[in-house]
């Protein structure tokens, strides 16, 4: 066999992974959010953007966009600025640094559904351990801890705050290598030209990792949006669809709820929106790198 | 302008460990060009990293301008660097690069503009100022890191070898600029390199540095001819200066003056043939009764242009086995080949003795070349 051809079939697999993955769902979705299709429907109806209209116009739509918009940005939020911490700190050697690192990192290694549940219990109206801690050094009184998961504003923190925790040790790893790809001379004739750390951190250092944080907030931002395991094992949505996110208003309105078409329709609304983000950070990206 | 000073400065980078800088003791002179010279891994750039601040001694003291410094933060110490990388700051023009120190020192800011065009102007980069440091060339960045670290008139330069990123033809240009520059603006600066044409062209003084120790301090002329032990007789000059040891003693003599003595000889009509008047051995030809005569079998002859470089061996003496070099200027016009044997000699007053257990340079003594 042919070197051409031996590459070729050594890389046929990955091909076809990602179109079987990735493809051929994209395509599907993309047809559906055209079409009539419902669960146990037959036939297929081309109705155009019908469905975008009709799910534009609802305010279970609306609602959950927004929210997607708040829990990925906040999440970004904390994420970004956690994750510069973490590494600014995580780059000095220090006794146990290794065993810090490592516990960092167990987050992003452990499945996403199985710490979510986990957070369910520490998040539980009753057995908060939380509420339990806060009852013990007599921040709140018996039976009046907060309801974490059952209050509009208190879920949207509460999923903001696991997403970010979940988040936190891919974004500090890759905060990580940028700023070990910053020269040890850099930071050293900073010094010697008579800045301090404060100085050197937000007019050197940080400036130095923009491209790489870039990177880290594009990928966050796709993550986030994109993800519904956090908010669909915490709250389901609730309450009253306050931390509802367009992929699991997605889930519940094609799958549990039947309406195929309507589902896909809000799972193809996210596309050009990430797209967009996507270029947005990417042309950011690079220009900090030419300029 | 200041003196610098380290007193017994020791650093050890883990215990138990030999010291990258062992108990260096020395002192700059008010505004001298100071080389450190060494090999790498002789801790010249470690000593210098400790001046700066950079480095925490293990022991010893550092002294600016008669005070001790060992506890301040390298921005309290007025002092300039320049990395060998140039470490220009990458996202910041040339001309925030420059102003940068100012910035961090708190200099008020209506004087950076004057200050930034003082310093560029110095340098020549005054139309790069609004470029970045990625459209700079690798001489341009080095005017740059200069100009950063002249812009707040620091009392001490420091030097991490700025010149080994630059491509030989710029180096040399270069070179004579830094050192032209270091001498009109008389800042006391300390330049490490492992560049010993670097070292000698451009040391006001010269520390020579081998495993973290002095091996000698002086001007570029006593380093070379005088040299306090073997390494450094063998770290300067290309080739080294030819060392033969015998029981007791080493001897020593450098290529240059390792000749054919039809050269050493006055009147010899060879030499008269073949010597050109402008050579830098009259001195020695004054007085033929001091030279030693030997036989050299040369084996390799290699053509450098302005000079050869003969490679071979002392025929009919006890060093048979050693390779000698002979470095012959090309205004001599005998021809050497290759496997021929020649009537040498070097002058006894060029010779130098050390002593084989110490390796320190010793007085003349009795030896034995048979």
């Amino acid at each position: 066999m042919s070197n051409r051809k031996l590459g070729a079939v050594m890389f046929l697999p990955a091909i076809l992974y990602v179109l079987a993955v990735v493809g051929v769902p994209f395509v599907l979705a993309f047809i559906y959010s055209v079409g009539d299709v419902k669960i146990a429907s037959v036939g297929y109806h081309f109705v155009g953007l019908e469905n975008f209209r009709s799910v534009l116009q609802s305010p279970a739509f609306r609602r959950s966009l927004y929210d997607s918009v708040v829990f990925t940005v906040g999440t970004q939020i904390i994420v970004l600025v956690g994750s510069t911490i973490l590494a600014l700190a995580l780059k000095e050697p220090f006794r146990g640094r290794g065993l810090v690192r490592f516990l960092i990192l167990l987050p992003w290694v452990a499945p996403v559904s199985l710490g979510a549940i986990g957070w369910k219990w520490i998040l539980d109206s009753l057995y908060s351990v939380i509420n339990w801690a806060l009852i013990a050094v007599h921040l709140v009184r018996p039976f009046e801890g907060p309801m974490w998961l059952g209050e509009p504003s208190l879920a949207m923190m509460s999923v903001i705050g696991v997403e970010s925790w979940r988040l936190l040790p891919f974004s500090t790893v890759i905060l990580l290598a940028g700023l070990t790809a910053i020269p040890r001379d850099i930071p050293e004739a900073a010094a010697v030209d008579g800045a301090g750390f404060w100085r050197t951190m937000f007019q050197i250092t940080i400036p130095m990792m923009l491209p790489i944080v870039n990177v880290a907030v594009l990928f966050g931002i796709i993550f986030t949006f994109t993800d519904m395991t956090v908010v669909y094992i915490l709250t389901r949505g609730g309450p009253y669809d306050t931390t509802q996110v367009l992929p699991s208003l997605a889930f519940f309105t094609g799958v549990l709820g039947g309406d195929l078409a309507e589902g896909a329709a809000i799972s193809i609304f996210l596309v050009p929106l990430l797209v967009a983000v996507a270029y947005l950070m990417l042309r950011v990206a690079h220009r900090s790198e030419v300029a | 302008m200041a003196i610098v000073e380290t007193r017994n400065l020791t650093k050890v980078f883990k215990e138990g460990q030999p010291g990258a800088v062992n108990n260096v003791s020395l002192q700059t002179r008010e505004g001298e060009f100071l080389v450190f010279l060494g090999p790498s891994g002789s801790g010249k750039t470690t000593l210098l990293r400790m001046i700066a601040g950079l480095e925490q001694p293990t022991a010893g003291e550092i002294l600016i301008g008669g005070a001790v410094v060992n506890h301040l933060p390298p921005r309290e110490r007025r002092i300039a660097m320049v990395f060998q990388s140039y470490a220009l700051y990458p996202h910041l023009t040339v001309f925030k690069n420059i102003a940068f120190p100012l910035k961090a020192q708190k200099v008020k800011k209506e004087l950076h503009q004057q200050k930034v065009d003082w310093a560029a102007s110095l340098l020549g980069i005054g139309k790069l100022l609004n470029r970045k440091p990625r459209e700079l060339s690798g001489g341009e960045r080095q005017r740059v890191a200069l100009a950063r670290a002249i812009v707040r008139e620091p009392t001490v330069f420091l030097l991490d070898e700025p010149l080994s990123n630059l491509d030989a033809k710029l180096r040399a240009a270069a070179r004579e600029e830094l050192e032209e520059f270091q001498k009109r603006i008389g800042t006391t600066t300390i330049y490490v390199t492992h560049d010993q044409v670097e070292a000698m062209a451009m040391g006001d003084r010269v520390v020579v540095l081998h495993q973290g120790i002095v091996r000698q301090i002086g001007t570029p002329k006593e380093v070379y001819d005088d040299p306090a032990d073997t390494f450094v007789a063998t770290f300067l000059g290309s080739p080294p200066m030819n060392l033969l040891e015998a029981k007791d003693v080493i001897v020593g003599f450098r290529p240059e003056r390792f000749l054919p003595s039809e050269l050493l000889t006055p009147g010899g009509e060879q030499a008269a043939k073949n010597f050109q008047p402008q050579s830098v051995l009259v001195a020695d030809v004054k007085d033929p009764l001091k030279r030693i005569p030997l036989r050299f079998r040369v084996e390799i002859v290699e053509y450098l242009g302005a000079e050869r470089i003969l490679y071979g061996y002392l025929a009919g003496t006890r060093f048979e086995k050693k390779l000698v070099y002979s470095r012959i200027p090309s205004s001599v016009l005998v021809n050497y080949e290759a496997n021929s044997v020649h009537d040498f000699a070097v002058p006894e007053s060029e010779l130098r003795f050390f002593d084989p257990a110490t390796e320190k340079r010793i007085a003349p003594k009795a030896f034995q070349w048979q």
